[in-house]
């Protein structure tokens, strides 16, 4: 056994043996470049004092926050945050419908509607930061919840049009030959066989994405789109440290119910 | 009297875009009412050969001519009412898994609709009680409201040949319709195809890889190799050593 | 002829309430969202011409600005890598206690996971404004914020990669009376080290993305200068730093995707 090893080892050109090496020098420039193109001066001598202000608000949170009536506290927001990410997210799965098609393979065969250009479009939509639509939407919408709305609704295509047209090229083609064997045109084909076997797949991204766009609309207003995040700036902006805490915790509550009830009925769905 | 030709192929030719051969030089008719048993190994062309016949695949060369017709030019209305008239039934059964039985019954009688009933599930009082009768003669009026895929393969595969009942065909395509079931609904499935051709008369033309079940119902079989037609007997003639060369020969070839 | 005997279906079923007391949910749910959120499809199609100028200024980007934007946009990658790391770094033993097949104790487990599944719902610009109000505007605030948004993502998918390992080598370590951190070491990491690079790099991924927007609260980086170009109005600078992001993110995305690729 030992001598095998051996005799394999001595085997091995002077590349394969040193090949690891090249790795430990390419990794450890890396970091030695990360560590050093940081600046971490300029440090507030503050952080401590700050940090145990921070804790002490988290640890007495202003509870007063929660309901006041006024429409500004913390559940009105809590609310409206919900309603942005589930207005977005339904508006942005119908418009990712068509761009899902387009980017899957197998569907058309169209000249300029080849799927890899879907994808590519796609792409760049993902890749496009939230925040920066959210601020285009401000501009042509105003500050609030409406802006949003559009940034959630369009940023997310980009990965829904990507999940649905995955599940679009994985699909099982069976229904769809038996309703064209039978004599269906593409409208009943469609009708009777590709939707109903689409979508609780569509259905059950959907409610992922969902819960990704709560998350996201409860930041957008630290830009000025509404929801949770605009309260939320402020405060820590003021060094509301109890106010901080009391949204937090709604974040954190929020966030774990809509991920445990979404998760719930995505299990109902397949 | 002798039954006419229902369809027949002539110097029927098959070359998929990658130069494969899928069908060569095929001349046969077959008769109305007949029980056709089509034979050969995975490969050898069969589904290819059934489905020339509805279209589903396109032919090279050659002529295929049903109630002669020739079927090669038809589009649009005239392809679809073709396939109206032909019923397939699919190894994988093809049902619409998350739907109910009746709406998988009455998917196939879409052909009889325009596409905005179909999509708003408009379907006639007369349509709903032939449904039920479809699924009667498959013995399964029972099921009607269940999600086809709570049945089992047997129970679902005769779903799928209610569906096509639906279209009134005169001919049955089934390709590979029991290759995965077990043995007890594997005969209920060919027991029901075996007694719509003879109550109704419908022309079925089945793809089998088992030699035995082949021989317990066909009226006549065909073997198929490497896309070529390479045997063609009436029941009665058919001998075992016959059955046996078709695979043999070319378990050798490979 | 007569009708065979079917089954009744109950009167839920006959006019499809489930089907549509969910349509109604999913209407009521959506028409007080928009009353909500004041949607109005009118607002912005009257304000389309705004909409329209901007866009027309991002359209043409002063190719220039690319210069002073590189630094930058390198410092984000640093910030990414540097905040994964560390993020990573501190996953693993949190892995491996939410490991079922490693942690027997129940107790211990579901806490950790508890633990973990709380960071993973904080937002990372959330994290971010919190940071740059306790370490000042600086990269370091980006660094933490990335570090902790990444542990969050990166201790779950590790301990879902340890809970599908062949568990055979460990038993057999076990029944020779090797320690945990012994069977760890010589029976767990090797089966697990590919993955556990090839998720580094996916979350790295996602951080270059993530880190790319950070600076806008402060936390260093290139939204730093994103944030200035929009407070400026000059939107064809804002185009310019949105061009070159996308081309980072396309790149890293490339390079990490291609690694994996080998990896796996």
């Amino acid at each position: 056994m030992m001598t095998t090893t051996l005799i394999e080892k001595s085997h091995r050109t002077l590349w394969q043996r040193w090949n690891w090496l090249i790795w430990v020098v390419v990794i450890g420039g890396l970091y030695y470049w990360t560590v050093n193109g940081l600046k971490f001066t300029g440090l507030q001598e503050s952080a401590g004092t700050v940090s145990r202000s921070i804790a002490a608000g988290l640890a007495h949170p202003q509870w007063s926050y929660v309901y006041d009536g006024t429409g500004e506290d913390l559940t009105s927001l809590i609310l409206q945050t919900l309603a942005i990410a589930f207005l977005g997210t339904i508006v942005s799965a119908v418009i990712s419908v068509p761009f899902a098609f387009w980017a899957a393979r197998g569907t058309h065969e169209h000249f300029f509607l080849r799927s890899g250009s879907g994808k590519v479009v796609l792409t760049l939509i993902r890749t496009f930061p939230e925040i920066v639509l959210a601020i285009m939407f401000i501009k042509a919408v105003g500050p609030g919840s409406y802006a949003g709305v559009l940034a959630v609704s369009i940023h997310s295509i980009g990965m829904l049009g990507k999940l649905f047209s995955e599940a679009i090229e994985n699909m099982d083609r069976g229904s769809e030959e038996a309703i064209v064997s039978a004599g269906g045109r593409a409208g009943q084909v469609f009708a009777l066989a590709t939707v109903p076997t689409i979508m609780p797949e569509f259905f059950s991204y959907t409610l992922y994405r969902f819960e990704i766009a709560v998350r996201s609309a409860s930041i957008l207003g630290m830009v000025g789109a509404g929801g949770i995040g605009t309260p939320m700036i402020f405060a820590i902006q003021t060094r509301n440290w109890p106010k901080v805490g009391i949204i937090l915790l709604g974040i954190v509550l929020m966030v774990l119910l809509i991920d445990t009830l979404s998760e719930q009925l995505r299990k109902r769905l397949i | 009297m002798k039954p006419a030709p229902i369809i027949s192929f002539k110097e029927v030719n098959k070359i998929y875009s990658n130069g494969t051969v899928g069908l060569k030089d095929i001349n046969f008719d077959i008769l109305r009412g007949q029980f056709l048993v089509v034979v050969g190994l995975s490969g050898a062309g069969k589904s290819t050969l059934l489905r020339t016949i509805n279209r589903m695949h396109e032919i090279t060369s050659g002529e295929i001519t049903i109630e002669d017709e020739t079927i090669s030019d038809y589009k649009g209305q005239s392809l679809r009412l073709l396939r109206r008239k032909i019923g397939m039934i699919f190894q994988g059964f093809n049902l619409i898994n998350r739907s109910s039985v009746e709406r998988n019954v009455l998917s196939g009688r879409v052909s009889y609709y325009p596409t905005w009933k179909t999509i708003c599930g408009l379907f006639t009082k007369a349509d709903r009680e032939m449904a039920v009768r479809a699924l009667q003669r498959v013995q399964l009026a029972d099921k009607i409201y269940t999600r086809a895929d709570e049945l089992s393969g047997g129970q679902q595969q005769r779903v799928a040949i209610a569906r096509t009942l639906m279209q009134e065909p005169k001919v049955i395509l089934a390709d590979e319709p029991v290759a995965s079931l077990d043995p007890l609904t594997t005969k209920t499935v060919m027991d029901t195809l075996q007694r719509l051709n003879r109550e109704d008369n419908i022309t079925v033309i089945v793809n089998l890889h088992s030699v035995p079940l082949a021989r317990q119902y066909a009226d006549r079989i065909i073997g198929l190799r490497a896309g070529e037609l390479v045997y063609d007997r009436p029941i009665a003639e058919v001998t075992e050593a016959d059955l046996n060369e078709i695979y043999v020969a070319e378990a050798e070839k490979a | 002829m007569m009708l065979p005997e079917i089954p009744r279906r109950s009167w839920s079923q006959r006019w499809h309430v489930k089907g549509l007391v969910g349509t109604g949910i999913l209407l009521v749910l959506l028409v007080a969202s928009s009353r909500m959120t004041g949607v109005d499809v009118g607002m912005f199609f009257s304000n389309f011409g705004q909409f329209l100028n901007l866009l027309v200024r991002m359209s043409s980007p002063t190719w220039s600005y690319t210069a002073v934007i590189i630094r930058p946009l390198l410092e984000t990658i640093q910030m990414a890598i540097l905040g994964t790391t560390i993020g990573a770094a501190f996953a693993i033993p949190f892995a491996v206690l939410s490991a079922s097949n490693l942690i027997h104790n129940r107790f211990l487990r579901g806490v950790t996971r508890l633990f973990l599944d709380l960071v993973r719902t904080l937002p990372d610009l959330l994290l971010a404004a919190i940071f740059v109000a306790v370490f000042g505007i600086g990269s370091t605030a980006g660094v933490v914020t990335l570090a902790i948004f990444s542990f969050g993502m990166v201790s779950k998918l590790f301990y879902e990669v340890i809970e599908a390992i062949d568990m055979g080598p460990l038993e057999a370590l076990e029944s020779v009376g090797a320690s945990k951190i012994t069977i760890i070491w010589f029976a767990v990491l090797p089966q697990i080290l590919n993955q556990f690079v090839s998720y580094f790099l996916y979350t790295l991924e996602i951080n270059v993305r993530a880190s790319t927007v950070l600076g806008y609260l402060g936390a260093g980086g290139i939204g730093v200068f994103l944030q200035r170009s929009l407070n400026e109005f000059n939107y064809s600078q804002t185009a310019v730093i949105i061009l070159a992001t996308l081309a980072v993110v396309l790149v890293i995305d490339g390079v990490s995707n291609h690694l994996r690729r080998v990896l796996l």
